[in-house]
């Protein structure tokens, strides 16, 4: 006996909806295992991982707090990967958009008037954008890959940060912590839920979704980049842009990335600190497959992966289980995703195994 | 005198550095000519890192530790084998979901060894190291494993260039439809050239945890893993090429170093951004020239093999 | 009876592909020395058989005899290690490695390099196919290509050498040449199934056919005796359909295309470069360009259509208009439009619906009004193309993927026209579809050009060039022949010129 993979003449398109369950099911077996080899009861820590976070109006605020960043990293990505283009470096582009944003914050300090948090978005977004040029510049003038180009250039973010928080932009009394002056209140975005730290950039997350609906649905700009990503030679053929696809993606992207970089440090942070993601540029890669690539789909996800982190505090808290346990969740669960996702366009068959000459 | 000695200490430290990027390179080299593309060499050389790490404490035996590296880098390396030939899933997502494992992972089973010392290879294998001359010293550092990195390129051009094993996994590379169609197996070609690529990663981590550092940090690989893809890149598939980029970026990661021996004030942030940067240059250089690009790469490269088609 | 058994006799080989069946209940039988052809059109089963044949695939049911003993293929080198050998359509070489590792690679077992060079020499010799053992097979012509595949079979021994559809690459004078040397080898004892849908070749070179369709055998007759007609309509199942074309048509108008001095450097390593191309398509003309794949056509279409520029904007002109410089939106605007020689990939995109794939080439703004893509419009468009063109398809919605060769074609050439073009490029529009939907191609450009539309038909298939051009051109190594009227040249002169025998006045123009 073995088994066999037979193409389907069609795809499973039902699947391709099950898949994200399947592959959730089996990351929280996967999870439970992992807890009982680690000596926890099981239950109870996936209780905690998926349950506690949720018994509060604060635990819902926090969750849509931290899918903020997952929501609009995501949807970048997923746009440029429908492209075949591979923005991997959104967490360099966060950090950039936050270095810029939280300068522009640092240099007018108690000066700045109503412009101010407008101003910091825009240089956010920009920062985002410029970081992800370097990319879109390298791969359409160069042919230089940018899965390595916007890699590498996400460890240089994060060294350029640690150098700006050790050295030039450091509080002068902050005892020397590496960190810079907490920013002034006019540059923190308004809080939406009083008593919460839900703020304004959970409203530009929002947007995101029907946003890239419209664009991957319904617009000529949306359907190129699909064309692009399926059948490069059908765009060749008919006219549409590579290079100008290219560009569209990763600046599209770096600009939503950097978007989220100046939202979590005009946010919940408040300033500039060595580390300001735990990850969620690299994240945002899972929150786009798990959501099929599709802004809708992106949404739920990005509130799953958010659970995760936020499951993830509370197992280090209640469970004494180290953070990385959300790191190997979420690998886990990306791939369950892509073993799942083989019967949308296989059949398994299992093939009795005949003998010869029988 | 002393210029020799800082010569022959230049030498060595970049030759160390860039072992790693040889061993990991190498592996990923051969995977690759079979046309797998295996994303996640960051993830395996974490996971191979810190596997050596923990085996190498626990049997007390350095060996060990570096057989367990090269096994939990063949493990990841068959998951992601399993996931990409068998269920054909996409190579580019199924390696970077790897690395991602790979960070978590290391990071939750390394937990309790954060930091822990270790007496490393080379202090193991020569104990009189630490009284032995400051020349002497430096080159008892070059451990078994910077000898292999040296050897190994050797072996493996042997291997693709003048074996008909060799020929058969370029040939897989170049067109496994072609190859199937003359009765070779493509998949199992590939997932032994997968498999090996895992081990190899596996061990360059361990070399890291076990005889360069010698400790285990989480995260301790810092993107060597795709500093080494870049390599095989930039060395057109050549073994030869692979270990000239690998020194270029040994003697990168070093120069830093020096130029504050020699006591040039650079913030040590700006300075551990020159391999990243360099990498993106050298990808640069190498990528602009598509046509030699295309006439070196693997025509399979990445490409799903569906045998039934 | 025969005391002699069948080399290969096959007894009632069935194989599925999930709903259809490629191959049901299949009998043949190939004798010693016999040539025996295989024929049948796109789709009825014979790459399949030879797959079996070959090892490369396996039957659900049925059963092989070789030399009268029953066996089981279960891979090619099974195959080979018994006298089997196969030259394949789309030639299985390895680009990058040399005719020796090629030829190692293909033989199976380990194999001292400098010995096989040698025997290679001497084979090669012996056979009239002079190929050099080290040269690299991205450097070859698709003649040397065959050549090596052929060789590569000969070292073998082979007792039965499999040849699918060997011709379509070569000009008639290379064809001359491998039909003595098959002929010389079936002299000694090899037997050979060819595999071929083009009637005369068989009729010229083989002994005994076997006629399939719809993965059935329908006859066997011997092909000297039998007249072509009658093996076209074993074949099809029915009666040739007939194109019509109007004999007292209107004499060609103005050019609409202009190609003057268009010299290209290829940006494929392995591809070819256009030297000094000259040519003026004229509304209402079919205008052919012959020649053997790879001698610059993929290039030539590249840059007609807009997807390479040329270095000046008058070496390409539309309707008086330089567009040398323009992309090939800017010519689409300006009346072109392209069929291109593969059609998932590059003329559709197989994921995506019938009604999302005309979109593609659309230049009309009332289907994407302000970048907003109106699908509502989108799907009439595309209805009313399958009704037009009467492609089977479930509907608008359906993926193109789901649709057959030959309607996807149709489907394609039918969007293309719909776009109401003035001038129309067609690349090998009818290979790889049945005989049904080729006709209705033939018919389609055929129409179009009588309403004044310019088509330039690019194809290997000198038999449709003939039948619907009305001047030729041959590719060659990148060079353009002048174009001749369809009654003032032959078929051998034109296979001369594909050979690149280009007459001393070619060189003049």
């Amino acid at each position: 006996m073995r088994l066999s993979l037979e193409p389907r003449t069609s795809p499973w398109p039902l699947m391709s909806a099950l898949a994200p369950l399947l592959a959730v099911a089996l990351a929280t077996l996967g999870a439970g295992i992992l807890f009982a080899l680690m000596g926890r009861d099981p239950l109870a820590a996936l209780h905690a991982l998926f349950l506690s976070p949720l018994d509060s109006v604060n635990g819902l605020a926090e969750l849509a707090l931290k899918a903020t960043p997952l929501l609009l990293c995501a949807i970048g990505i997923a746009i440029g990967v429908r492209a075949n283009v591979w923005n991997i470096g959104a967490e360099g582009q966060f950090i950039i958009g936050a270095i810029c944003g939280g300068g522009v914050a640092l240099y007018f300090g108690p000066d700045g008037g109503w412009w101010l948090l407008p101003l910091m978005l825009l240089a956010g977004v920009a920062g985002g954008m410029a970081w992800a040029a370097v990319a879109a510049f390298l791969r359409t003038r160069f042919n230089a890959h940018e899965i390595l180009v916007t890699l590498m250039l996400s460890y240089t973010a994060v060294q350029v940060l640690g150098w700006l928080v050790h050295g030039p932009w450091q509080d002068p009394e902050g005892f020397n912590f590496p960190q810079t002056p907490l920013f002034e209140p006019g540059a923190l975005l308004p809080v939406l839920i009083e008593g919460t730290r839900v703020n304004l950039g959970a409203v530009f997350a929002l947007l995101s979704v029907p946003l890239g609906s419209l664009l991957l649905g319904r617009m000529m700009v949306g359907f190129r980049i699909r064309v692009v990503g399926l059948a490069p030679g059908a765009a060749r053929y008919a006219g549409f842009s590579e290079a100008g696809t290219v560009w569209f993606c990763l600046l599209l992207s770096g600009g939503l990335a950097g978007l989220a970089g100046i939202c979590e440090v005009a946010g919940p942070i408040g300033q500039l600190l060595p580390v300001i993601s735990p990850g969620y540029g690299f994240a945002a890669i899972i929150v786009a497959f798990l959501g099929r690539l599709h802004p809708v789909g992106i949404l739920f996800a990005a509130l799953l992966m958010a659970l995760l982190y936020l499951g993830g505090e509370g197992l280090q808290i209640s469970q004494q289980l180290p953070l990385a346990v959300t790191g190997v969740i979420q690998g886990m669960l990306l791939f369950f995703l892509l073993g799942a996702d083989v019967f949308i366009g296989y059949r398994v068959r299992i093939v009795p195994r005949t003998p010869r000459h029988a | 005198m002393h210029d020799a000695a800082m010569l022959l200490a230049v030498l060595v430290a970049t030759l160390r550095a860039a072992t790693p990027l040889v061993l990991a390179g190498l592996g990923e080299l051969v995977a690759e000519r079979a046309g797998v593309l295996n994303l996640g060499l960051e993830g395996m050389m974490l996971v191979g890192a810190v596997t050596g790490f923990i085996a190498a404490v626990a049997t007390g035996n350095l060996a060990w530790g570096l057989l367990a590296a090269m096994l939990a880098g063949a493990a990841m390396a068959a998951a992601f084998a399993f996931l990409t030939l068998g269920l054909r899933a996409n190579q580019v997502a199924t390696g970077l979901a790897l690395t991602i494992f790979g960070v978590g992972f290391s990071a939750l089973v390394g937990n309790s060894y954060q930091s822990q010392p270790i007496q490393g290879l080379a202090t193991t294998l020569f104990p009189e190291l630490s009284t032995a001359g400051p020349l002497l010293q430096q080159v008892l550092l070059i451990d078994p494993l910077v000898w292999l990195s040296l050897v190994a390129p050797v072996l493996v051009h042997r291997f693709l260039y003048r074996s008909r094993a060799g020929l058969i996994l370029r040939a897989v590379g170049e067109s496994h439809d072609v190859a199937h169609a003359f009765g070779y197996h493509v998949i199992r070609i590939r997932v032994l050239a997968t498999l090996f690529g895992g081990a190899m990663s596996g061990l360059a981590g361990a070399y890291l945890s076990l005889a360069y550092t010698p400790m285990w940090t989480e995260n301790m690989v810092a993107g060597r893993g795709w500093i080494a893809l870049a390599l095989v890149v930039f060395s057109t598939w050549k073994p030869g090429w692979l270990v000239v980029g690998a020194w270029l970026f040994g003697f990168v990661t070093i120069a830093g170093f020096q130029a504050e021996a020699l006591g040039l004030s650079v913030s040590p942030q700006l300075l551990a951004t020159l391999p990243y940067l360099s990498t993106i240059i050298v990808l640069v250089l190498i990528s602009r020239d598509r046509v030699r690009l295309k006439l070196n790469a693997p025509a399979a490269l990445g490409k799903p093999f569906n045998p039934a088609a | 009876m025969n005391p002699v058994p069948p080399r290969l006799r096959l007894r009632g080989i069935t194989k599925h592909y999930g709903a259809t069946i490629a191959n049901d209940g299949i009998d043949l039988a190939v004798l010693p020395g016999e040539i025996h052809a295989l024929l049948g059109e796109n789709g009825a089963g014979k790459s399949t058989l030879v797959k079996i044949i070959y090892g490369v695939a396996a039957p659900d049911a049925g059963e092989i005899l070789w030399q009268g003993r029953a066996v089981a293929i279960s891979d090619p080198n099974a195959a080979r290690a018994l006298g089997i050998g196969m030259v394949f359509q789309h030639f299985s070489l390895f680009e990058t490695l040399t005719v020796a590792e090629n030829i190692a690679l293909g033989l199976g077992t380990r194999q001292d390099m400098a010995a096989l060079a040698a025997r290679l020499r001497d084979v090669a010799a012996r056979y009239g196919l002079a190929v050099d053992p080290g040269r690299h097979v991205h450097h070859l012509s698709v003649g040397e290509r065959q050549r090596v595949e052929i060789l590569r079979c000969l070292l073998q021994d082979p007792s039965l050498l499999i040849m699918d559809e060997p011709t379509s690459v070569l000009t008639p004078q290379e064809t001359e040449g491998l039909f003595a040397m098959l002929r010389r080898l079936a002299g000694e004892g090899c037997s050979i199934l060819y595999i071929s849908h083009k009637l005369e070749e068989i009729q010229a070179l083989c002994h005994r056919a076997t006629v399939l369709r719809a993965g059935r055998v329908v006859a066997e007759c011997d092909p000297r005796t039998a007249t072509p007609a009658a093996m076209a309509e074993m074949m099809i199942g029915g009666s040739l359909p007939q194109t019509r074309r109007d004999p007292g048509r209107a004499p060609a108008g103005p050019p609409c295309m202009v190609v003057r001095g268009l010299s290209l450097p290829s940006d494929d390593p392995f591809g070819t470069g256009l030297r000094d191309i000259a040519f003026a398509l004229r509304d209402g003309e079919i205008l052919g360009i012959a020649g053997v794949a790879g001698n610059g056509q993929k290039e030539l279409l590249a840059a007609l259509s807009g997807e390479t520029l040329a270095a000046r904007a008058d070496a390409v002109t539309i309707a008086g208009r330089p567009v040398g410089r323009l992309g090939v939106a800017a010519r689409r605007r300006l009346g072109l439009a392209f069929v291109p020689e593969e059609r998932l990939g590059r003329g559709a995109v197989a994921e995506l619906s019938l009604a999302e794939n005309a979109l593609l080439t659309a230049t009309d703004p009332d289907l994407a009004p302000h970048g907003f893509i109106c699908f509502d419009r989108l799907r009439r468009f595309a209805a009313d193309v399958i009704a037009a063109f009467k492609v089977v398809a479930p509907g608008p919605d359906a993926p193109a993927g789901s649709l057959s060769g030959g309607n996807m074609q149709k489907f394609i050439i039918g969007r293309e026209i719909g776009h109401a073009p003035r001038l129309l490029l067609a690349a090998h529009p009818t290979w790889g579809v049945d005989v049904g939907a080729a006709m209705a191609i033939h018919q389609a450009l055929i129409d179009l050009a009588a309403t004044g539309v310019g088509v330039l038909l690019v194809s290997e298939d000198l038999a449709e060039l003939f039948q619907i051009c009305d001047r030729i051109a041959v590719l060659h190594a990148g060079r353009l022949s002048p174009p001749r009227p369809v009654a003032e040249t032959t078929v051998d002169a034109v296979g001369l010129l594909m050979g690149g025998m280009m007459p001393e006045a070619a060189h003049a123009a």
